[in-house]
């Protein structure tokens, strides 16, 4: 860590003068046996990789935009970017709080086994593919294929959804606000029950996003692709 | 007195009538384990040069002859050193019972070389057992997860696999128990659809990103392999290469797997042999022999065929099929209380017989090897199944040396392709080496004799 230290006072690190791998070194072997807990990063500048395979109760606060990744793998931290994240913010995120302000590139949260993954704008394409268990809240739209062969785990879209939204479903649901262009295949809509309304009513306090849960339509598997049939044809 | 004359067509032949049939009855192509059954150009078209007046030969049996294997050397602080170029290759729990990839662990850990988990995520057996152990990321990401990630030594990014190139993988809900729908996240006695696209990165520039992620979160501890299916060798090792790997692994069309479209086995992807010149020929072209290690596998069955890999180039090779069959896989019989125990019947079941069996995908597999079934897996005793492998992995690397020693090789890194030659020109061909008796390699600048 020869070019980057962290000022003890302020727990902070300036990406612009020190090396994206001494921050990730610190956050990962030092910060906890240093008793930091929270850290505040300047000049991400698109740095890929920012803060990926934490595995303590940290709070990093990232102020501008960051590349491919970041946050990857987290487990137990809370990573807050305060600027738009590139693709694959909080992939395979298995516990704790990602929350990017602005707008989230593509693949967000992809297979996320944990943990509440929060986008204010918009998310692009594959939003959620293969998740296997997290929260996503989605404060603007998704892009195409949103959820494509999510297995388990929920995302609330409060605006609207492109093509294919949940293609081939497993059993992750689908809470959508906005138009659907359309769903993909074995996903359809289903009647919303009280659970439901009381797990959009949750996860949008959780995430800071104020909507009606009675706006909100369900999404899910029509399970029909379960298993191997000659009458699914070429959509298995 | 004759009777009278049959004539069978050679387009439609037997089988291909058997197989219009089966698809005009059922609607659903074919899907099977293990790999391809069709004879494809392979190591057996190649032959040793060994010493004589020209070449001076190591005592076969007392002079030193070296196997010790590095692996990842190239970026990882901990590259992987394994005292045999012999590894066991990815091979999934889920297809293989919990018991199956201990035994793999235990046999593996005794002669000195790696397993490889698959598909499904890692188990705490195969961790356990296996001092070396290479954590597959592949595209479906089942059971992924960052403590396996911190526990591994190492991280195979799997782009494709030889029996199904740019195919996926799918795991037939017979298969899927309790144990394994928990770890896959998702319901049991579902058909499991493996992706055949990463979900986080597409195309090479992404992967050069994905991999600098890895390395950030094992803190550039641990070598990260790239294993790709064979097809467009040249250009994928290349690209591999330009995107960070520290060691390939190229898989080649004979390669097995749990289940997959015969379609796609016998006809996707081409053979090993091939393959492994091509990627030879990559890291040749970027200088970088040596820097980036390679592993083949596709079909690899003996030390023969483990001599001439390295002999092409290849710094280790990977065994998956040859492993089962080791373990029991087509054998007539399996192991209970030290004896053995018929196991026609449960072919017969499947409606097939031992030396014919690739019915992986049904789950019922009647030595134990690729199972889930509770009672069938009994049938693998691990501690037998690790004494079989040891004995196997043992012989090969045994017939390995005795090779090398006879071409004068105190090391069998030291194996080249000088040392051979083809039998066939399509063999003389893939693998850039002369017709035996000749200086010719087909499609190569030089002088025929």
């Amino acid at each position: 860590m020869a070019n980057l230290r962290p000022v003890p006072e302020a727990r902070e690190f300036d990406l612009a003068r020190g090396s994206l791998r001494d921050l990730n070194l610190y956050l990962h072997k030092q910060a906890a046996a240093d008793g930091v807990s929270q850290i505040r990063v300047k000049n991400p500048d698109g740095a890929h990789s920012i803060a990926c395979g934490l595995n303590a109760d940290l709070d990093v606060q990232i102020h501008g935009h960051v590349g491919y990744y970041v946050a990857g793998m987290n487990m137990h931290a809370t990573v807050t970017v305060h600027g738009n994240a590139g693709p694959g913010a909080a992939e395979n995120m298995m516990s704790g709080r990602v929350h990017v302000r602005g707008f989230a590139s593509t693949a967000a949260g992809a297979s996320a086994h944990g943990g509440l993954l929060v986008i204010d704008g918009d998310a692009s394409l594959r939003c959620g593919i293969s998740l296997k268990g997290a929260d996503i809240v989605v404060g603007g739209s998704v892009g195409s294929f949103a959820a494509f062969m999510a297995q388990a785990g929920r995302i609330v879209i409060c605006g609207d959804a492109e093509e294919a939204l949940g293609d081939s479903l497993y059993e992750a649901v689908i809470y959508v606000r906005g138009r659907v262009r359309s769903l993909g295949a074995d996903a359809r809509f289903e009647p919303m029950a009280d659970t439901d309304r009381a797990a959009v009513k949750n996860l949008l306090a959780q995430s800071g996003h104020a909507h009606d849960p009675a706006e909100f339509r369900r999404v899910a598997s029509a399970k029909s692709l379960y298993h191997w049939h000659a009458d699914a044809n070429q959509e298995y | 007195m004759t009777g009278p004359q049959l004539e069978e067509s050679a387009g439609f032949d037997r089988p291909t009538i058997d197989y219009i049939q089966r698809a005009a009855a059922s609607g659903l192509y074919e899907i099977r384990g293990l790999g391809a059954k069709r004879r494809v150009p392979n190591f057996d078209d190649l032959l040793f040069l060994a010493a004589s007046l020209s070449r001076y030969p190591l005592e076969g049996y007392r002079e030193r002859c070296a196997t010790k294997t590095l692996l990842g050397t190239r970026f990882a602080a901990r590259p992987i050193e394994l005292k045999i170029p012999i590894t066991v290759a990815g091979m999934s729990f889920g297809a293989l019972s919990a018991r199956v990839k201990d035994a793999l662990g235990r046999a593996a850990t005794e002669v000195g070389t790696s397993t490889t988990t698959g598909d499904g995520g890692m188990t705490a057996e195969e961790r356990a057992s296996s001092k070396t152990l290479i954590y597959q990321c592949l595209p479906s990401r089942y059971g992924f997860n960052p403590e396996d990630v911190r526990r591994a030594d190492a991280i195979e990014i799997v782009i494709g696999q030889g029996a199904k190139p740019g195919g996926g993988g799918m795991l037939l809900g017979q298969k899927v128990n309790p144990r394994v729908a928990r770890m896959r996240t998702l319901p049991e006695g579902v058909d499991q659809r493996s992706a055949s696209r990463h979900p986080d990165w597409t195309g090479p520039d992404d992967l050069v990103i994905k991999i600098k992620e890895l390395r950030e979160i094992t803190d550039w501890e641990k070598p990260i392999y790239v294993k790709v299916g064979a097809t467009r060798v040249f250009n994928d090792v290349k690209l591999a290469v330009h995107a960070g790997a520290d060691v390939i692994v190229v898989d080649g069309m004979q390669g097995g797997t749990a289940a997959t479209q015969t379609v796609f086995i016998e006809h996707v992807g081409i053979p090993t042999l091939a393959a492994l010149r091509q990627a030879v020929d990559a890291l040749d072209d970027l200088n970088m022999r040596g820097t980036v290690q390679l592993v083949i596998s596709g079909g690899i069955r003996s030390g023969a065929d483990v001599a001439k890999a390295l002999a092409m180039g290849a710094d280790a090779v990977a065994i998956g099929q040859g492993v089962l069959v080791a373990l029991g896989c087509n054998s007539d019989s399996y192991i209970a209380d030290g004896r053995h125990v018929s196991a026609l019947e449960d072919y017969a079941r499947l409606g097939t017989a031992p030396g014919f069996c690739h019915h992986c995908h049904t789950g019922q597999c009647p030595v134990g090897v690729t199972t889930q079934d509770a009672a069938l897996e009994l049938r693998l005793d691990p501690a037998v199944g690790a004494k079989r492998l040891k004995n196997y992995l043992q012989t090969v690397n045994m017939e390995l040396t005795t090779i090398a020693r006879a071409c004068g090789k105190q090391d069998v890194h030291h194996l080249e392709k000088e040392d051979l030659v083809a039998l066939t020109v399509e063999a003389a061909a893939m693998a850039g080496v002369p017709l035996a008796g000749t200086s010719w390699i087909p499609g190569r600048p030089g002088d025929p004799t």
